[in-house]
């Protein structure tokens, strides 16, 4: 128990598990949206909004996961603006992403002044270490229902992809508009939906944020999680069960300064709370250049 | 983005009215349009929480111009939106999306400011002082954000996000030092860097309270604006902006002109952090970290991201800054009010973007229909 190297490794387990939930979210709503064929770099300001959401409605109902709907529901909203803003001609989709993050950002912050400071419901975890009696390990295996959600979702996202005929028809929009066009699909509106999922999901992510780890709002409760979601996409080359792998990897990433301090390490704290950041450009210097991430990226994005 | 500044210009006939001044009547009426509509949209939504949008736009009035003072504090925040509107500018042009603006601030600031103590202590002038760590600053920014272009030319990595990331990683490394290496001992509720003294710091221009930043950016607006588009640089960047595969068939050197506009644009940011050190805050901390670099791409992209057109946007954005705290407190609303605002506008400016070329008021008649 003394062990600090153990103590570190089980508080990684636990922060992994944690901190990747949200990256879980945004990671699987940027898939959906981008294997549609667009891009949404907004994800960052809908999770900003969705945390702020989740936590008054939370507040003011006294039940979380009502929190968690309505922040599916102001993430489905941003979503649906960017997808429609972007089907117009002549609009940059990545310009109108940097656009949704500051106008997301900015609502969230005008809104969310006055939840600063109460204290919210939480969405309750599940105590899946109860078997330990090590307090510390159990505290890491205190897991929340989301975490679950998220990965389910990421099996039925893979499998509905490649099985069904609504995973065919967003994946033949996000190959070739002008395919999906022949066979009478509207490339516009499965673009615009994909883009509301997205949203809604990514909403969902900011939830967690607020609702559950670290479980409070305040201003700079993200800080570019939404954004090195959107670059682990690329990374998990747009597939949703190897999203989930990268989302754990990134989690574990971030909770290396918290668990290195938890021994008495604040050496460096500010190095370590940059370690996801550095990770994140590390990966995607590696991964633009590699042959399997350009075999697999969707044809019609306009960012590679 | 930039495809418009690229359409080639056609034959213009002695009768017509000139192309270039109907393009530029387009150029200035859509933005302007998007300006009205944004502050249309904005009064909607100031009438649903309550608040009177009269008197908010009448605040930022006088908050912003209304009185020698107050046109002179919206001055002064105008000096580094122009150089972060620059910074985004030069990349824009040439087709790159930077985000990192504000990286390249914060670091530029903060190696000024590092550069600086040294100096300080061993008594140098002024003189040699402060153009060392304005060129500190420079430099690092034009390295931070050259790093970015480098990347997408030799990997293909994507530079709105590697941007992003590296301004996160640069509020870090600033941080890093400040709270601990460099921290100043008395600095005790804000970790911050060594204080370079009143002696040191830049002073205002003559007969105003408003630092040398501000001519520091005009200048350099006017000189980027010359280099992008009376100089032979300036028009192979344009070319690899409207279409960087026929710039390459060309033979032009694309990846030297992308990671040359990024470190221009890195030197621009940086050098906005000098000044917010020498001439602001006298040291660095969190105080850098004020958001510059983000608005600055919003003041890019109202300017058309033309470098002297940046210089009007970016004082309208200083004055919304300096009234910001005005409407704080007379109309009780939050700080992020301007936030929103900008929000607002932002996504009103990229909707605008569709009706180029729509107007046929603005399309010379002998070409007829032109997308």
């Amino acid at each position: 128990m003394d062990n600090p190297v153990l103590t570190v490794l089980i508080a990684m387990l636990g922060g992994a598990i944690r901190v990747s939930t949200p990256f879980m979210f945004v990671a699987l709503g940027e898939t959906l949206t981008e294997k549609s064929g667009r891009i949404n770099l907004g994800l960052e300001g809908t999770l900003v909004l969705g945390a702020m959401v989740a936590y008054a409605v939370s507040y003011l109902t006294g039940n979380a996961w009502l929190g968690v709907l309505a922040a599916g529901g102001a993430g489905t909203v941003l979503g649906a603006l960017h997808g429609y803003i972007c089907k117009l001609p002549r609009v940059n989709d990545v310009a109108v992403g940097i656009a949704m993050m500051s106008f997301g950002t900015g609502l969230a912050f005008f809104f969310g002044k006055p939840f600063i400071q109460p204290q919210a419901p939480h969405l309750e975890a599940i105590p899946l270490g109860a078997w330990s009696d090590n307090p510390a390990l159990a505290q890491a295996l205190e897991v929340n229902p989301l975490f679950f959600v998220g990965i389910i979702l990421a099996i039925f996202l893979g499998w509905a992809f490649k099985n069904t005929r609504w995973g065919l028809i967003i994946r033949m929009t996000g190959d070739s508009a002008a395919s999906a066009k022949a066979m009478g699909v509207s490339v516009d509106l499965v673009r615009f939906l994909a883009t509301a999922a997205g949203g809604f999901l990514a909403g969902i992510g900011g939830a967690f944020l607020s609702l559950s780890y670290p479980g409070i709002w305040n201003q700079g409760l993200s800080s570019g999680q939404g954004l090195m979601a959107v670059a682990l996409v690329i990374f998990a080359r747009w597939d949703p069960v190897r999203a989930i792998m990268a989302a754990l990897f990134f989690g574990a990433a971030g909770a290396i300064g918290p668990s290195l301090q938890a021994v008495g390490i604040t050496q460096g704290y500010y190095f370590f709370n940059a370690a996801p950041y550095i990770l994140t450009l590390i990966i995607m210097i590696i991964s633009a250049g590699s042959k399997s991430a350009a075999r697999d990226v969707p044809g019609e994005l306009t960012m590679k | 983005m930039t495809a418009e500044t690229a359409t080639p210009p056609a034959p213009a006939k002695s009768a017509e009215p000139d192309i270039r001044l109907l393009k530029l009547a387009e150029a200035v009426t859509i933005p302007a349009l998007a300006l009205i509509a944004s502050a249309l949209a904005f009064s909607v939504f100031l009438i649903l929480i309550g608040k009177d949008p009269v008197q908010f736009y009448q605040l930022i009035w006088t908050g912003g111009f209304g009185s020698s003072f107050s046109f002179q504090n919206s001055l002064q925040r105008a000096a580094p939106l122009i150089l972060t509107g620059l910074a985004f500018a030069i990349p824009a042009r040439i087709g790159l999306t930077m985000i990192g603006g504000e990286g390249a601030l914060v670091l530029g600031g903060f190696t000024a400011a590092a550069m600086a103590i040294p100096l300080v202590s061993s008594g140098v002038t002024p003189w040699i002082t402060l153009p060392v760590m304005a060129a500190t600053g420079m430099l690092t920014g034009a390295l931070w954000l050259g790093f970015t272009g480098w990347l997408k030319h030799s990997r293909g990595v994507n530079e709105t996000i590697a941007s992003l990331l590296l301004s996160y990683i640069a509020i870090a490394i600033m941080n890093f030092f400040v709270e601990g290496l460099l921290r100043d001992p008395s600095s005790a509720n804000k970790p911050s860097t060594m204080p370079i003294g009143d002696a040191y710091r830049i002073g205002s221009m003559p007969g105003t309270d408003v630092h040398w930043g501000l001519a520091a950016g005009i200048v350099l607006a006017i000189a980027l604006w010359v280099l992008m588009s009376r100089t032979t640089f300036g028009f192979a960047a344009r070319m690899t902006g409207g279409n960087a595969r026929a710039a390459k068939a060309q033979g032009l050197p694309v990846g030297t002109l992308m990671v040359v506009s990024c470190m221009i644009a890195g030197a621009c940011a940086g050098l906005a952090g000098f000044f917010e050190v020498a001439a602001i805050h006298g040291q660095a901390n969190a105080s850098l970290v004020a958001g510059y670099g983000f608005t600055g791409i919003l003041v890019s992209f109202l300017a058309r991201h033309n470098p002297i057109a940046i210089v009007p946007v970016a004082i309208l954005f200083g004055a919304l800054a300096a009234a910001g705290g005005v409407i704080q407190r007379r109309m009780g609303m939050p700080d992020a009010t301007v936030l929103v605002l900008q929000g607002i506008l932002f996504v009103v400016l990229l909707v605008s973007e569709t009706f180029y070329g729509r107007f046929k008021i603005f399309q010379p008649k002998a070409s007829g229909d032109r997308t």
